[in-house]
């Protein structure tokens, strides 16, 4: 079954015989990516990360996925990779001590596979994806607030909210869920005569001040970008949530 | 928010708690349009490109020429998937909208040609979707008329239309361009030879819904504000104001309400079925919002039994929380109602 297939680097093409390295998607892309992106460690396509998206993007600037990794365990990271978009990836995920799931939305330049790469604490890539058809388009128009020329006035703005029992919660373990908006026009640079421009960090702190989770965001990351993600049990004392853009814009704020 | 929204929500709440624990059936994720119940669906042509339409007469000399109850397919229908129409008036036939392509237009004329002597006089478009007007070019000699917010619409939305039908369409849109409106039509009585139609510009699915009423037959073409076994389309949609433009179509003088997508009955069903939906989908995404669910769960979501065996439903509720879900998540995160 091709979601066991194992790969040892540099040994693969002589074991698998399989120019696609074991990729559901068969892209020609993949193998690529996964060297720049991955590097050299091993690598399965795993069932068990899962990728949720739409079938089809009615709004290629806006495409919500979420990626799931509760069923494995120790995860360190989690990587977002789409094939056919001119910037590939979409972000970085460390839950350090969040649940390794992430929900957000991005843009889409034509239909592809979108990949998740979760990375174990034993070195190796678990690899899940799933298919979103598009009318193309997402990555080269310019996002709203950047045609009516409204970004500046909500530029780094955050809007927050704690749910206690997070809809992602199982019938053993509860969650509690953060969602949270971060006013971005979030340019790709792709559009004539607007340079790169987006979110590149965010981290959220407890009331002890630890990190329990940080995220790089890159350009594909939707223009004001809602964010989803889960907690183990209650979150006692609030979160604060700081970040950063490519220009050196800071992004601070509270949530209860 | 109005004190009856407030009872709504609560008790949406208690029939849904927890709802979105129940996962979808798997059959739910693909379109499962089912034909026209009616029978009225045109039998489509494909290798002749041809839509198979039909003029059927509601009252005396009000046609309806009826589009397939499904999404987009060009093999299926021909994404032909509205209801246009016309009336003969004495002093020449009045077009209800034009269709999705050219070839579509060019059939329609040649269809009232074919069921009246009259000649066509003018166009008239209810909103800025595209199979309203993309079968403009086989009416360039009439004047085709829409209100200033669906013209300005029409100008701002037009090419991506075209580009959009031109991808699922392929063929069927061969030759196709955009031709706009050209002149201005205004509510209030408009007389046409013998007819007197009253024209209401209602809002809500779009920023301007007309609805054609012709005042002897009372037969309504309620455009987009109506949809009969068909989950409504939303891409320019606000519901609050839908809804209010609902109630002013609950009125006496309207005995048949022609929806622009779903079978046409002899009555004004639609109303309720559309109010219903509605209603339902606002209390859902209400709901949702407030529990913390991401679109993704959203999608998942169950979703009551007669909406899910409507036409259209895997790829058009796909469309509704795409559309409408972004404004009721930042609800919560705002501590307030976003536009």
């Amino acid at each position: 079954m091709s979601s066991l297939l194992l790969m040892a680097a540099g040994a693969s093409r002589a074991v698998t015989a399989d120019e696609f390295e074991g990729d559901p998607f068969q892209t020609h892309t993949w193998a690529d990516m996964r060297r720049f992106f991955l590097g050299e460690g091993p690598v399965q396509f795993d069932s068990r990360v899962e990728v949720l998206g739409p079938a089809f993007a009615e709004d290629p600037m806006n495409v919500p996925i979420t990626v799931s990794v509760t069923a494995l365990d120790q995860v360190e990271q989690i990587v977002v990779l789409v094939d056919r978009n001119p910037i590939r990836k979409v972000l970085e995920y460390f839950p350090l001590s969040a649940a390794p799931s992430v929900a957000f939305r991005f843009k889409l330049e034509q239909a592809s596979p979108v990949r998740a790469a979760a990375r174990t604490r034993d070195g190796v890539w678990h690899v899940g994806g799933t298919w979103v058809d598009s009318g193309g388009g997402g990555c080269t128009a310019p996002t709203a607030t950047r045609k009516d020329g409204t970004w500046p006035q909500t530029l780094g703005n955050v809007s927050a909210r704690l749910f206690p029992n997070s809809p992602a919660s199982g019938p053993v373990q509860g969650l509690s869920r953060l969602r949270i908006q971060v006013m971005h026009p979030m340019d790709t640079g792709l559009v004539g005569g607007i340079p790169a421009f987006y979110v590149n960090r965010l981290s959220v702190r407890d009331a002890h001040d630890r990190e329990v989770l940080r995220l790089n965001a890159f350009e594909p990351v939707s223009e004001n970008p809602v964010f989803s993600f889960d907690f183990p049990g209650v979150v006692a004392g609030g979160l604060r949530i700081v970040g950063s853009d490519n220009s050196g814009t800071r992004i601070q704020s509270r949530v209860e | 928010m109005t004190a009856s929204r407030v009872h709504m929500g609560a008790v949406a709440y208690l029939l849904v708690f927890l709802w979105w624990l129940v996962p979808l059936p798997a059959a739910a994720a693909t379109d499962n349009a089912p034909a026209n119940a009616d029978g009225h669906a045109p039998r489509v042509d494909a290798t002749a490109f041809d839509y198979g339409l039909r003029a059927r007469e509601l009252a005396a000399g009000v046609f309806v020429v009826d589009g397939a109850n499904a999404d987009f397919a060009p093999a299926s229908n021909g994404c032909n998937i509205i209801n246009t129409g016309f009336i003969t008036t004495g002093a020449g036939v009045i077009v209800i909208n034009t269709g999705p392509s050219l070839r579509y237009g060019e059939q329609l004329r040649a269809l009232i040609a074919r069921t009246t002597t009259e000649p066509v006089v003018q166009v008239v478009h209810l909103n800025l979707h595209p199979d309203y007007f993309l079968g403009n070019q086989a009416f360039a000699d009439v004047p085709r008329r829409a209100t200033s917010l669906t013209q300005a619409g029409m100008q701002r939305e037009a090419a991506g239309y075209a580009n959009n039908l031109y991808r699922l369409c392929g063929d069927w849109m061969k030759g196709t361009e955009v031709l706009l409106p050209d002149t201005t039509i205004s509510p209030g009585l408009w007389r046409v030879g013998t007819r007197v139609f009253e024209l209401r510009e209602l809002r809500g699915h779009t920023d301007s819904d007309l609805v054609l009423v012709d005042t002897a037959s009372g037969v309504a073409f309620a455009g987009g504000l109506v949809f009969v076994n068909r989950i409504p389309t939303t891409p320019h949609a606000h519901i609050d104001v839908w809804l209010t433009s609902l109630s002013a179509l609950v009125d006496p003088q309207i005995k048949v309400l022609v929806p622009s997508h779903g079978p046409v009955r002899g009555d004004t069903g639609g109303l309720e079925q559309t109010r219903r939906y509605l209603t339902w989908l606002d209390a859902a995404f209400r709901d949702a919002a407030l529990h913390g669910l991401d679109m993704n769960e959203l999608l998942r979501a169950s979703v009551p039994a007669e909406f899910r065996d409507w036409a259209a439903f895997g790829t058009e509720y796909t469309r509704n929380v795409a559309h409408l879900y972004p404004r009721y998540e930042l609800i919560p995160l705002r501590g307030s109602e976003v536009r």
